[in-house]
């Protein structure tokens, strides 16, 4: 409907073969990916092809409908009233995350405070461990499991050390570190932007862009060094599960954050945002402090304590 | 606008006159309905045999009548409305649409009712929560599809044990024949304990969620693999108590029922004590050599317990979930890589290990029978050493 | 009434207006919340009926002992499929195809916020129930552990489908999540001026809070099917005692989402009866600001209660009474709404046309539910309820003459708005004593049974339940079939049928009352004004 610039109403879209495209992307890369992780359960190879292929149409479309989006915002049919919609709609969904990781955090604290003492035969329901896992010794983390037979326990664990050296070489403080400062960098751009300084903007925003790559880099030498010299993996009990899941997920979503600041730095370049409107930024820079957020909850409750 | 209670004097009466009546007449039918339904046993929750199923029942029935009394009287003033407040009748609308004093009302009444519920419902409760100074314990394990108890000694030790499978035919399932008084509700060998004797149990299961429940006794629990859930009952008459499995467990939850026969102290004595004699002999049947008859008849049995919901009476199983025996490379082939199969099960399948569930000779019968049947013709004995065997020799 | 705002909406200066697209294309790409809401109309329906098909295996099976026409295994995955589709296939996207055609014509908003998200929300949804279906055909059968999916039936236990099981309901949730993010920033955002939030219809509010439901819960759902994928294919143990995890960790973070889930399922009804019952009693709603603060806080109560699901699986005491008082403490916000309704019906001046009758069925019926919900709230008892027939007596009562009939409702009352011709009104009170009768004879003798010990998700019943469960199989095909008398009528209001007006019920009020019958494919691209006149009193 509304095309013409000056139109004061709600911008309503045209029809639009995005979202079923999206649909169907999804589609394909879950169907795919469903019959991989069956397939390598049965013992077969399991092909990745059709989930990729799914993958790789869902960006595709996304990036026509960010085209399209952005082409919208630039013509100025855009108003203001639009522009809040999108703010709402990227604050319920950055929402909806902290309660995706709120059902991992749960997972951590029930297993931890309830279950693990259960089992070692402690508090209300202690008497499980006593009748049934008799030689289990509550501790956190958990290094021999109940069942050491099905479960074997990691050689090491993660928990943050003791003396200040080695936390001179303690790779998840240096990663605290590094997120931290890239939630200040972002700021700086974000003010940059405010102030119209197109070179500060560049450079702020590249180098959280950069700081965010080294922290996925950590993140991985961390999950090696995890693997290959602690022991400690998916397969070792409670603690590993916790720890992988809720570090696994929030280094995937360090990587799509990174993701989207990789294409904010990319729009600066051709010249887009302004000191007035930079929403697509600041969406961006939004996520990436819950981010980091969760990263500061991360490191409190799954490193230190 | 008109508050409430600003219809016309007359009016009001008039109404209120009516509701009234018409209020009596709805608690009337309801307490009259209600009282019946109670008496009916096969309408209602059973008043059981311990003071704590009487306790529940007690409850059960106290909240349903208020529940019923607040229900006729909210559901009387609208009938009233419906019948006195049509447009049909030429009644005007009223407009009031607030008052906060009636709000007020029916936010604090309300809640006074649920506080009296509260109160006795925390002392039952609490009752149902008062475990220890038990006389005897025993545990429950649930399995796919059967129950298994362990009568403990002070030390949690075992002294012996025993699994409770459904004990009606698969005939009567299928309607080929006339089902019995207590179908579904019977077991090849109930659990039995005393009369007046706190009797404790350790409820958990060995693969899935099962839920172990006695009506009668007011007591149902979650049976979860590897965790422990403690509960009691003493109960004060003797006779056969029918439940069953209350969580859905699987292809047979529907099979596993619960029978659990209070006998009389002396009676359950002389019971316990041929339990300890019969351990003894089964104890002993594991350094035994059976003759190949005994050893089908034996493994009948046992396949007729606890292999047949998989793998079918004549040992063709339901493929592709469960494979047939009959024909089975695994069956016909090399003995020791069978019994492994029964001893180790295969994990991430429905084939659980038994070597937790049977002991040798029960394994060696089975594994005899099987290999001897369903067209199967091995022709070789298998003895509980050979099964002793395999098992010491990993 | 009428005289108030019409014709700002119409062809002003704007001449892009067009009406919809031509054929499938419209369907497929459409970005207009009618189209959309039509869409998830009846998407939902369809759902309904697959679903209703699967209770109807479910009561043939049941209805006597004996094992007769399906076997056990293939028993416990229709009695799955069945409560998975009717939650998430029915019920929900019914309420969220309410949402779309309702909120932006209440709010006098030109559309939804996010149209093109609304498209994606929509479309997802089928692609995600054709995955779970199709799991039925699949080797080693479909999901088979319940719609509440406890673990490890439905991790070590369960078949190889079970993998699909879990993105369909990734999938699911996805959609839901970005539905309610549609929902709330369209009513935080689009209100037309002077309507504010005190002069929303209650549906809005509802809806408003449902939407904040279902973003706090559903990524908690995914969260824990996410756990689940990983136990199964990557070794982790989540929910395995031997690995210091425990299974009944799953229940809690399941219940988690579901006890809200079914609150998602029962507020936008509620939101549906404060519309329909003010208007056919011709007398404003009662205790609008109570309306509004008793759904937020059964709202918040839902996050506190969810344990009350789990009585049996052993907590400590301390934690069965929390549980235990918090439950019964929604009777109370609970009673106000349905006070209020009585109190709106009284001293007014009834009629009653088909939606009125589905608005009083509801009353009626939902509060019997919420009884014996209050019932299964005392813990003692409930441990004597748990898992028997009783609680599935006490959910089918709340969700099929609760929500189902307030979306029945609706239907009826919003249909000549939508295609702009009144329903045939003597078909509409057939099917509502159908219904209504149908519903009683299915569910009401499942009381019984389930005190007298019946438990729930089994193909084969013990003699002395027998008479029950006959009885409640022959009113489960009565009221099934009388759903293709209500399908026929619509369609056949769609097709034919006496013109409706703008106002189309003397009682109505409110904007989306002020447009003309059928509401044209675009309203309110300008906005209209707010007075008391249209607002919901
Ligand atoms: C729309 C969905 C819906 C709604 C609204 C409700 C409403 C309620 N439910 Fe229900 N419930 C379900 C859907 C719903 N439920 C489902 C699907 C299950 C089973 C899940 C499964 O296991 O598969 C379930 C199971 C369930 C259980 C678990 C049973 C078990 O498995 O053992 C419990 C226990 O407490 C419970 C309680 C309640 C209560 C207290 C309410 C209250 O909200 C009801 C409040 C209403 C009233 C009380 C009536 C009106 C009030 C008055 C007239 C005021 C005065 C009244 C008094 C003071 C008494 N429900
Ligand atoms: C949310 C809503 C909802 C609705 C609307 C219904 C509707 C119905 N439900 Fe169900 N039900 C649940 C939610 C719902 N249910 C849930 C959550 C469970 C728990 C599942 C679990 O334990 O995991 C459950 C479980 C459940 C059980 C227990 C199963 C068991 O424990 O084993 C039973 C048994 O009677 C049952 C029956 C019915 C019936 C008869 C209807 C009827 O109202 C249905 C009427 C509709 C129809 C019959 C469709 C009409 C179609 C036709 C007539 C065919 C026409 C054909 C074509 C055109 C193709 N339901
Ligand atoms: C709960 C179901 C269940 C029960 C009870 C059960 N089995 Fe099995 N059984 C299976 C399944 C499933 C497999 C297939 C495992 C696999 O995928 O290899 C199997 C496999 C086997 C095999 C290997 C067959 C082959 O060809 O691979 C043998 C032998 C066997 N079972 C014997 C028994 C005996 C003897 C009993 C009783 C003591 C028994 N089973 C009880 C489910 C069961
Ligand atoms: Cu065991 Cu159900
Ligand atoms: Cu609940």
């Amino acid at each position: 409907m509304a095309n013409s610039q000056e139109n004061p109403n709600y911008y309503v879209p045209e029809s639009s073969w995005y979202p079923v495209g999206i649909a169907a992307a999804v589609f394909c890369l879950i169907l795919g990916l469903g019959n991989f992780l069956n397939d390598i359960k049965s013992g077969g190879d399991g092909s990745l092809f059709m989930s990729l292929l799914g993958l790789a149409l869902i960006f595709t479309v996304l990036y026509f409908w960010y085209g399209t989006v952005i082409r919208e915002n630039e013509s100025g049919i855009v108003n203001t009233q639009l522009k809040k919609s999108y703010v709402w709609g990227m604050g319920w969904f950055i929402f909806s995350e902290v309660m995706f990781f709120a059902a991992f955090f749960g997972a951590l604290f029930y297993a931890r405070v309830l279950a693990v003492s259960w089992l070692g035969g402690e508090g209300g329901k202690g008497i499980t461990g006593e009748y049934l896992w008799p030689e289990f010794k509550p501790e956190w983390p958990v290094m021999t499991n109940p069942n050491p037979e099905l479960f074997p326990g990691p050689a090491e664990n993660m928990q943050a050390p003791s003396t200040a050296s080695a936390w001179a070489k303690y790779l998840p403080l240096w990663n605290t570190v590094i997120l931290l400062s890239s939630s200040w960098t972002v700021h700086m751009a974000h003010s940059a932007i405010k102030n119209s300084k197109r070179g500060a903007i560049k450079f702020w925003l590249g180098l959280t862009v950069l700081l965010g790559c080294i922290f996925l880099v950590l993140q991985a030498e961390e999950y090696i060094h995890a693997y290959q010299e602690l022991g400690l993996t998916l397969e070792t009990g409670i603690y590993g599960s916790t720890f992988f899941i809720l570090t696994g997920f929030h280094g995937f979503h360090v990587t799509l954050g990174t993701l989207i600041l990789a294409v904010s730095l990319y729009r600066v370049f051709r010249g887009h945002f302004n000191h007035e409107d930079c929403f697509g930024f600041e969406a961006a820079s939004w996520y990436w402090h819950f981010v980091d957020v969760v990263w500061v909850c991360l490191f409190f409750f799954v490193y230190i304590f | 606008m008109r508050k409430i209670g600003q219809a016309s004097g007359e009016h009001k009466a008039r109404a209120a006159r009516g509701l009234t009546r018409l209020l009596g007449a709805g608690l009337g039918l309801v307490v009259m309905v209600v009282s019946g339904l109670a008496q009916a046993d096969q309408l209602n929750m059973p008043v059981g045999v311990t003071d704590i199923s009487r306790q529940v029942y007690d409850l059960h029935m106290n909240i349903f009548y208020i529940c019923c009394i607040i229900g006729a009287a909210v559901f009387a003033v609208m009938l009233w409305s419906i019948i006195q407040h049509r447009h049909s009748a030429g009644y005007k609308p009223a407009q009031f649409h607030e008052s906060t004093k009636v709000e007020l009302a029916w936010t604090i009444i309300p809640t006074l009712i649920l506080i009296g519920m509260a109160v006795p419902a925390t002392g039952v409760l609490k009752a149902m929560y008062d475990t220890g100074g038990e006389d005897m314990t025993i545990e429950v394990r649930g399995y796919q599809w059967k129950w298994q108890y362990k009568y403990l000694d002070e030390d949690y030790n075992r002294t012996f044990d025993f699994f409770s499978t459904m004990s009606t035919p698969q005939a009567e399932i299928l309607g080929q024949s006339a089902k019995g008084e207590h179908y579904l509700l019977e077991v090849d060998k109930p659990l039995r304990i005393p009369v007046n004797r706190k009797v404790r149990f350790l409820v958990t299961a060995e693969d899935v969620i099962h839920a172990w429940w006695v009506p009668d006794f007011g007591i149902k629990r979650d049976a979860v693999p590897g965790m422990l859930n403690e509960l009691w009952a003493i109960v004060e008459e003797p006779g056969v108590y029918r439940g069953q499995c209350t969580e859905l467990c699987g292809k047979d939850h529907g099979f596993m029922p619960v029978v659990v026969e209070a006998l009389p102290q002396d009676e359950y004595d002389a019971w316990y004590a041929s339990q300890l004699v019969a351990e003894k002999v089964r104890a002993e049947a594991l350094s035994k050599t059976f003759t190949a008859e005994e050893l089908m008849a034996k493994g009948e049995g046992v396949y007729g317990t606890f292999c047949v919901s998989c793998h079918q009476a004549n040992g063709q199983g339901v493929p592709p979930v469960f494979p047939a025996l009959a024909g089975s490379d695994v069956v016909t082939g090399e003995l020791k890589g069978q019994i492994e199969k029964l001893l180790y099960g295969v994990p991430g399948t429905a084939m659980q290990a038994f070597g937790k569930q049977l002991d040798a000779a029960d394994l060696a019968a089975v594994v005899h029978y099987t290999r001897n049947s369903f067209g199967n013709d091995v022709g070789d004995i298998v003895q509980p050493r050979d099964v002793v065997a395999v098992k010491d020799g990993e | 009434m009428s005289e108030v705002v019409v014709g700002h909406d119409h062809h002003d200066d704007d001449d892009h207006h067009h009406g919809p697209a031509k054929g499938i294309a419209r369907w497929l790409f459409t970005t207009n919340h009618k189209d959309i809401g039509t869409l998830y109309l009846w998407f939902s329906f369809a759902m309904f009926l697959i679903g209703g098909c699967m209770a109807l295996v479910i009561r043939t099976e049941l209805f006597e002992p004996g094992l007769q026409f399906v076997d056990p295994e293939f028993f416990n995955q229709m009695t799955t499929n069945h409560g998975l589709i009717m939650v998430f296939g029915a019920i929900m996207p019914a309420f969220v195809g309410l949402a779309n055609w309702l909120i932006p014509m209440q709010l006098g908003a030109p559309d939804m916020a996010l149209p093109r998200m609304n498209n994606l929300s929509f479309w997802i949804l089928p692609f995600a129930f054709g995955l779970m279906l199709s799991t039925l055909f699949m080797e080693g059968g479909g999901p088979n552990f319940g719609w509440t999916f406890y673990a490890p039936l439905s991790t070590t236990y369960a078949p190889d489908s079970v993998t699909f099981f879990i993105f369909a309901v990734h999938m699911m949730g996805a959609s839901s999540i970005m539905g309610s993010i549609n929902i709330i920033a369209t009513i935080l955002n689009m209100r037309a001026p002077g309507m504010t939030f005190m002069k929303m219809p209650l549906f809005c509010w509802t809806w408003l809070i449902t939407a904040y439901l279902l973003i706090a819960v559903m990524p908690v759902l995914a969260g824990a099917v996410t756990m689940m994928l990983f136990d199964i294919h990557f070794g982790t143990s989540f929910f395995s005692a031997a690995g210091g995890g425990d299974p009944v960790m799953f229940q809690h973070i399941f219940w988690f989402f579901g006890h809200p889930e079914v609150y998602i399922m029962i507020l936008p009804a509620f939101g549906i009866v404060s519309a329909i019952i003010p208007t056919f009693a011709r007398k404003p709603l009662f205790g609008y600001d109570s309306m509004v603060y008793a759904t937020a806080s059964i709202a918040f109560l839902s996050f506190i209660v969810w344990a009350h699901h789990m009585f049996t699986v052993g907590m400590p005491l301390a934690g069965q009474l929390f549980f235990m008082y918090s439950t019964m403490f929604i009777a109370v916000p609970t009673g106000v709404k349905v006070f209020n309704w009585v109190a709106t019906m009284w001293q007014g001046s009834m009629t009653f046309e088909t939606p009125m009758l589905f608005a009083i069925a509801f009353v009626v019926l939902f509060t019997m539910g919420g009884f014996s919900g209050l019932m299964l709230a005392i813990t003692p008892a409930d441990y004597q309820y748990h898992d028997t027939y009783f609680v599935v007596a006490h959910f089918h009562y709340v969700l099929v003459p609760g929500a189902l009939f307030s979306i029945i409702a609706a239907v009826y009352f919003w249909l000549p708005k939508w295609c702009g011709n009144m329903y045939d009104e003597s078909l509409g009170k057939l099917h509502f004593w159908l219904s209504f009768v149908g519903v009683n004879v299915t569910f009401f003798p499942q009381h019984f049974s389930g005190l007298a010990g019946m438990p729930r998700r089994i193909p084969d019943y013990a003699l002395q339940f027998a008479d029950f469960n006959m009885i409640s199989s022959m009113g489960a095909f009565l009221f099934g079939f009388s759903q293709l008398l209500f399908m026929y009528i619509v369609i056949k209001a769609i097709r034919s049928g006496k013109p409706a007006t703008g106002q189309v019920w003397e009682g109505a009020h409110g904007l989306e009352w002020t447009i003309p019958s059928p509401a044209p494919y675009h309203t309110f691209t300008t906005p209209p004004v707010v007075s008391d006149s249209n607002a919901h009193n």
